[in-house]
């Protein structure tokens, strides 16, 4: 599914004292198969756009198209639409309730009135992606780690076969290993499934080992949309706004600073140590 | 957003109303709503509107927002109004097919609605004024002598106040949790009643999680902060009574002795004719 | 002077079936010692389930060792008539913000330790002001919490325990709900404390960044202290750190990795300030040679 969004507003509170612009004029298109990621501060507008593109919230003003349908008209498909981009929300293992993790996986595919047979299929399938074999399946989610109720709670969206997947800070909360553990997974997955994914987050380490494009969103605007290393080239901008360009760019900027001939333009550890070495081999 | 929704409503701003006792102003407006039913005339209603008028102006509060509570009573009101207005018995006035309005029931519905919507501004005028931490604390206090049966006043009063801090968080809660089953095709609108009801499961279960989860993180942080129920506990806002509220209950006497004079003795009623 | 005196710490979490009996138990702290000096800044790191927030809890006494003995500011965590004493000496700050403020108003919040404490009105009011400004939120003294950022809330929390005047801070994970700029206003407000304050503090994290400035870091992996030392001493040992699967900045990183092929570089490197100087150091000695 190809995603487009055209002049999109959002005003909440409108007419209230608490009356709040919280998208201006957002203008993105997301393509199929492709690694985004989504950074701003908190009230940066970044959940607030992403729970547009699966119509959950209303724009005040522009359009959605999904596969050129404007998702606003009378008539159509919000359901299909929820169906097609998967919204993993924040700390999303509180919204597990059933009393196993299989039934729980199963509860969006049964709302989408599928066969019995295939609800399960879709379940065990979507389990094994994140990495949960049929041992989790008869556990309650209450006796699982808080990493892997996560995974459970990803996997309830998987479950729905989404076009686009888009995860608000899968990572919040999770320590070192939980953390890479889902982000190589959802990796994966986008690879494999040849989904979109939209990666929301705050840390700009975590993102530049994983996204091809970013968007740096700032006070409900996009302030940049491009690949890691033309985003962080603005390191400075970003600071503004609260925001860091990964460590790695702090160093081969100062670098070059002192006088280095050195390329800039790395957004991982891996590009930095390549960078610096044969910066120092010239 | 619903965390912009104060619970219980408070206005903040700087008047003499604001600074009053808690105790003083619940008591103030237990007598003013006691007053409207037992003393019905219209002078005392002069006396009443004139008292609410004054305090009105006292509290600092925009008059929109003391209103603000009497669109939640508008058909309670419409149904009170037209009961008394057609099914009162008395002298005709006006027929409407099969119905007759009397003198009498304009005068009862007219009572009423004055009595409904007084009711209400005097009670918001309270709760504006008032911040929900310091009418606990009022009711606390001054249902102190409860203790001497056994009612936990001081438990019931920290519940209360906790209620007030949590019941925007849940209330934010239950809309992120609905949004995310919606997420995965949920429907909390359509179906019949009781499928309503089953469609809501998915809500309340994790709802009921979160309650548990942080009440649970809500009594070990107490804990650590020394909380050891009311014994031995000092308030930073203890409550005494200074001298404008004593002024204040002398002045919620005379408007008591006012409002049974007037209705005794000053019959424009029976000037008017009715 | 030792404030904090812990020997062959053992906690364990003990679940029983429904006739009563022992189903299965799980030592969560596993004969840990520990020893921490008054006005040291401590940092414990480890992964979910190692043990360190169980460790926290027997600090401020809200879990009491099955086994061996702590001593907070000499007073023994098992006797229950020190137990509100123990409280007020070791206060504590939890992960989330929400669940922990008790006020509908930041000042009535701050007050809520003292007001336990049975402490009279007007010094009531002088410490809620002075906590209030050694965290920066005097100012939204009269807000509502639900209005405030997690990290505004986090310092309302931490002034809550301030007001109280402990002589130890246990921080359990208090910026693992909080976006960047909350995390580092966090842990200046807590290094500032510190320091003008001469509080003990002891930080449990797993954010690797947070703990550069400590005075001791400790490691802790299933119920285990696994290392200890300066962050310097900690962070040159990066295939362990790895082993223990926690995360070690960035920089320090690229310059283990710098290292592995052949850079000249020192150990333990933590700011990027030292790496660009060490990198510095390097280049210019192969322009002599």
């Amino acid at each position: 599914m190809v995603l487009k969004t055209e002049h999109l507003n959002y005003i909440y509170g409108a007419g209230t004292a608490f009356e709040k612009q919280a998208l201006k004029d957002i203008n993105l298109d997301i393509p199929e198969n492709q690694f985004i990621g989504i950074i701003g501060h908190t009230g940066s507008g970044k959940s607030t756009l992403i729970q547009h593109l699966n119509g959950l919230i209303r724009a005040t003003s522009g359009a959605i198209y999904a596969d050129g349908k404007n998702i606003y008209e009378d008539g159509y498909d919000k359901k299909t639409l929820r169906s097609k981009v998967g919204l993993v929300f924040q700390y999303p293992e509180h919204q597990l309730f059933e009393t196993d993790v299989f039934s729980d996986v199963c509860f969006g595919p049964k709302n989408l009135g599928l066969c019995t047979e295939e609800i399960e299929e879709r379940a065990r399938e979507a389990l094994s992606q994140v990495g949960l074999d049929h041992s989790y399946y008869r556990k309650s989610p209450f006796e699982l780690s808080g990493g892997q109720k996560r995974r459970v709670a990803i996997a309830g969206i998987l479950a729905m076969h989404p076009d686009v997947l888009i995860l608000d800070e899968p990572t919040a909360g999770l320590d070192p290993r939980g953390r890479d553990e889902i982000l190589d997974q959802i990796e994966k997955l986008q690879k494999e499934q040849k989904i979109t994914v939209l990666l929301v987050s705050h840390s700009m380490e975590d993102v530049a080992n994983y996204v091809k494009r970013i968007i740096v969103m700032n006070k409900g605007q996009v302030l940049y949309d491009d690949v890691p290393s033309r985003v962080f080239e603005h390191y400075q901008e970003l600071e503004t706004v609260g925001l860091a360009a990964p460590q790695v760019t702090y160093v081969t900027q100062t670098l070059k600073s002192q006088g280095w001939d050195i390329d800039t333009s790395v957004t991982t550890i891996e590009e930095a140590k390549q960078a610096i070495l044969k910066a120092l081999n010239k | 957003m619903l965390r912009d929704i104060t619970l219980g409503q408070y206005y903040p701003a700087s008047s003499v109303l604001h600074r009053l006792d808690p105790r003083v102003k619940l008591v103030a407006t237990l007598a003013f709503i006691v007053s409207l039913f037992a003393f019905g005339s219209v002078s005392s209603y002069f006396v009443a509107t004139i008292a609410l008028a004054v305090v009105i102006k006292l509290s600092r509060v925009p008059f929109r927002f003391i209103t603000k509570g009497l669109k939640a009573i508008f058909i309670l009101m419409l149904i009170t109004v037209i009961f008394n207005l057609f099914l009162t018995p008395g002298t005709p006035v006006l027929e409407v097919w099969k119905f007759t309005i009397t003198m009498e029931g304009i005068r009862t519905a007219a009572f009423m609605a004055i009595r409904l919507i007084y009711l209400i501004m005097g009670s918001s005028i309270m709760t504006l004024t008032t911040t929900p931490n310091d009418l606990t604390d009022g009711m606390e206090k001054g249902l102190g002598f409860l203790k001497v049966f056994h009612v936990p006043v001081h438990e019931i009063a920290m519940m209360m106040s906790i209620a007030l801090r949590f019941i925007p968080i849940l209330m934010d809660e239950t809309d992120k949790i609905m949004k995310a089953q919606m997420a995965r095709g949920a429907d909390f609108e359509s179906g019949n009643l009781i499928q309503k009801a089953k469609n809501m499961v998915p809500l309340l279960v994790p709802l009921f999680i979160s309650a548990f989860r942080r009440a649970n993180d809500l009594a070990m942080a107490m804990e650590a902060r020394g909380y050891h129920g009311g014994e031995g506990r000092t308030k930073m806002h203890p409550l005494e009574y200074k001298k404008t509220d004593k002024t204040a209950y002398v002045i919620l006497l005379m408007y008591l002795l006012l409002m049974f004079l007037t209705s005794r003795y000053v019959k424009i009623e029976t000037w008017l004719g009715f | 002077m030792k404030i904090i005196d812990g020997k062959n710490l053992k906690f364990e979490y003990v679940k029983w079936n429904e006739e009563g009996q022992v189903e299965s138990s799980m030592k969560a702290v596993d004969g840990v010692n520990l020893d921490i000096e008054a006005g040291d800044f401590i940092a414990v790191l480890g992964h979910n389930g190692s043990g360190k927030s169980t460790l926290a809890k027997h600090i401020n006494a809200i879990l009491l060792p099955t086994e061996g003995s702590l001593y907070v500011d000499g007073k023994d965590t098992r006797d229950e008539s020190k137990l509100w004493e123990i409280r007020q000496t070791a206060g504590m700050v939890f992960q989330n913000p929400d669940n922990q403020i008790i006020g509908t108003i930041v000042d009535e919040d701050v007050g809520f330790g003292p007001e336990n404490m049975g402490i009279p009105k007007e010094e009531i009011w002088r410490r809620v002001e002075k906590s209030l400004k050694a965290v920066g939120m005097w100012e939204y003294r009269s807000h509502s919490p639900n209005k405030l950022s997690g990290g505004q809330k986090q310092r309302v929390a931490i002034a809550g325990v301030v007001a109280m005047q402990p002589k130890c801070i246990v921080l359990d994970e208090p910026t693992a709900m909080l976006d960047p700029n909350g995390r580092k206003e966090v842990i200046q407000t807590v290094r500032e404390l510190n320091r003008a304050e001469k509080v003990t503090v002891i930080l449990i994290t797993h954010y690797m960044e947070e703990v550069i400035h400590a005075d001791k870091v400790i490691v802790m992996d299933k119920g285990k202290v696994v290392m200890q030392g300066t962050p310097r001493e900690i962070f040159s040992r990066v295939e362990a750190l790895k082993h223990y699967r926690l995360d070690v900045p960035q920089v320090t990183l690229l310059a283990h990795e710098l290292k592995q092929s052949g850079v000249d570089l020192p150990e333990g490197i933590l700011t990027i300030e030292e790496l660009t100087q060490a990198l510095e150091k390097c280049r210019s000695g192969k322009k002599l040679r």
